[in-house]
């Protein structure tokens, strides 16, 4: 039984990186077409750094991905904060609220945003679909993400940290500066993270919201992918995969040193 | 909680925290699902603009015999990559809870999870293209080559790959909890291994089970870019004819609808599994 439960394993491990590996290994592969490996190059990955092109979708989509956590951990905290702390009329109206882009299809969250700009465009002449609006969808269904993990943990602080703070006379912003947000940076860091790599990763929001001028990495994936298979592609895949790779051990080396 | 706090701070407070993050859901999120509930109640216009008066028609179409279906189709998939994660998924999910190293398997786990998504749908149409490996393999035996893409059965798999990960998780976050006292119990009392797992191992994984299942089935048949790039028109979800009608047949009303209709179906879903699991149950899902 346990070694029939190790070979399962084994191959569903199996099944989550062959597809990963076919895209590496075809990344040096001389040929274009085909899996039959005719020869190492590198030419597909200067092709990549010799197109301009793809130099501005990349700062496109890091500029989408930093501004947009940035907002969104910011309005993310403090709301997950005024949440756990105070009472106020609509509290629970709020909360099925936050939920909504949380269960989403993302197809139906994109074209609801097209929607709402596009009525804006007609009443009050603004936004232009551009890397703007991007931002703004990215925001959106960020801000619910990180809310809701900040609250889980200010849900395990001690509220009588903050009281002894207070009974000590600290004011209120610096209580919050000196003791709530230090204890909740954990979960701060956890919920912007988590904003980065959704935002990363979106395709189907930025594909509704994004104007001329506004392609991220992922829509360029997208049109070229349509017109088939590109080695380009798959440097480009490679080189996406290398860097979340890092960064994702990155993360588990420093969560398990805290440990 | 700190009652020297007069009302006027109180508020202020409030306003402070809560206020920019609500006006943010209620113009970005409420709004916007309040207009697509109208737009789906308008008709298209000559130019593909959105015009009065109010009407029910884009609702009747639903009903038309290819807009059902692709909603039988969506539920056909999302149903097969729930059971295909669930085969996959359910003993992994054992596997990792029992093995000593556990943090390091769900960390290759989520690995291929968090390299972009639009890669890991293009891997698929590599593997399965007709110069791809799957075809290559399958000629070493004298088989094929076969047409694997553009097809369901490739939407199928790149559907399971790309969602498995939400199925495995909660299963495992269950088996962690697991009670093994139960088991050896069972035993005790003379059950056979199968008995004992049907009776004492198996509902102590109900939760997860559930969870990963909503998890799965949802995404599963609320996406458009799997059958767009795999079934390559084939295979037609409701998310494509969404993406069609804010696309290239610009009825916007008609997508609105079918949005609506989509997002009904979520609800519902997660209304049954509220349900089932309880209140607390929607709040493990996240």
């Amino acid at each position: 039984m346990r070694r029939l439960l190790s070979f399962h394993a084994l191959l569903v491990y199996l099944f989550l990186y062959l597809p990963i590996l076919v895209i590496v290994a075809l990344s040096f592969n001389e040929s274009r077409r085909g899996v039959h490996f005719t020869g190492f190059t590198l030419k597909w990955y200067q092709g990549l750094f010799q197109d301009p092109r793809v130099l501005e979708y990349f700062l496109n989509t890091l500029t989408v991905a930093l501004v947009s956590t940035l907002v969104s951990t910011v309005l993310g905290t403090l709301l997950a904060l005024g949440l756990v702390r105070y009472r106020f009329p609509g509290k629970g109206f709020l909360r099925y609220l936050l939920y909504v882009p949380v269960v989403m299809p993302d197809v139906v969250m994109g074209i609801s945003l097209l929607l709402l700009f596009a009525f804006s465009r007609e009443l009050l002449g603004f936004p232009r679909l551009s890397l703007l609006t991007v931002i703004l969808g990215h925001i959106t269904f960020q801000v619910a993400f990180v809310t809701l993990v900040v609250r889980s943990r200010l849900l395990l602080l001690d509220p009588a940290l903050e009281e002894a703070a207070r009974d000590l006379g600290a004011r209120g912003f610096q209580t919050f500066f000196h003791v709530t947000l230090p204890l909740a940076w954990p979960g701060v860091a956890a919920g912007a993270l988590l904003a980065l790599t959704l935002s990363l990763d979106d395709f189907v929001v930025t594909f509704f919201t994004a104007g001329p001028g506004a392609t991220t990495l992922p829509l360029y994936i997208y049109s070229s992918v349509k017109l088939g298979v590109s080695p380009k592609v798959h440097a480009l895949s490679t080189l996406i995969i290398g860097l979340s790779a890092f960064f994702l051990a990155l993360g588990y080396a420093l969560t398990r040193r805290k440990v | 909680m700190n009652e020297a706090a007069t009302p006027l701070q109180r508020l202020f407070r409030v306003l402070v925290t809560v206020g920019p993050g609500a006006l943010w859901l209620f113009l970005f999120v409420l709004l916007p699902t309040l207009l697509v509930l109208l737009a789906s109640f308008m008709s298209r216009g000559p130019y593909g603009e959105l015009q009065g008066p109010l009407t029910l028609k884009n609702y009747l179409r639903l009903l038309e015999p290819p807009y059902l279906e692709a909603f039988a189709q969506s539920l056909w998939v999302g149903s097969l990559a729930t059971l295909l994660s669930a085969l996959l998924g359910y003993p992994l999910a054992f596997y990792i809870a029992r093995h000593p190293r556990r943090d390091l398997l769900l960390f290759l786990l989520l690995l291929p999870f968090l390299t972009n998504f639009l890669i890991r749908v293009y891997a698929w149409l590599v593997l399965l293209q007709k110069e791809g490996l799957v075809n290559a393999f399958l000629q070493a035996f004298g088989l094929g080559p076969l047409s694997l893409y553009p097809s369901f059965l490739a939407v199928l798999l790149a559907t399971v790959y790309t969602f498995l990960p939400f199925f495995v998780l909660p299963v495992y976050a269950s088996v962690e909890r697991i009670d093994w006292q139960l088991l050896e119990a069972a035993y005790d009392l003379g059950a056979r291994p199968f008995r004992a797992f049907l009776h004492a191992v198996l509902p102590q994984t109900y939760p997860g089970l559930f969870a990963g299942s909503v998890l799965v089935f949802i995404p599963a048949m609320g996406t458009f870019v799997v059958a767009d790039l795999l079934g390559a028109g084939r295979v037609v979800l409701i998310g494509n004819l969404i993406q069609q009608q804010f696309g290239v047949s610009r009825d916007w009303a008609f997508g609105a609808a079918l949005s609506v209709f989509l997002m009904g179906f979520v609800l519902l879903s997660l209304y049954l599994y509220a349900r089932l699991q309880g209140e607390r149950g929607l709040e493990d899902l996240v």
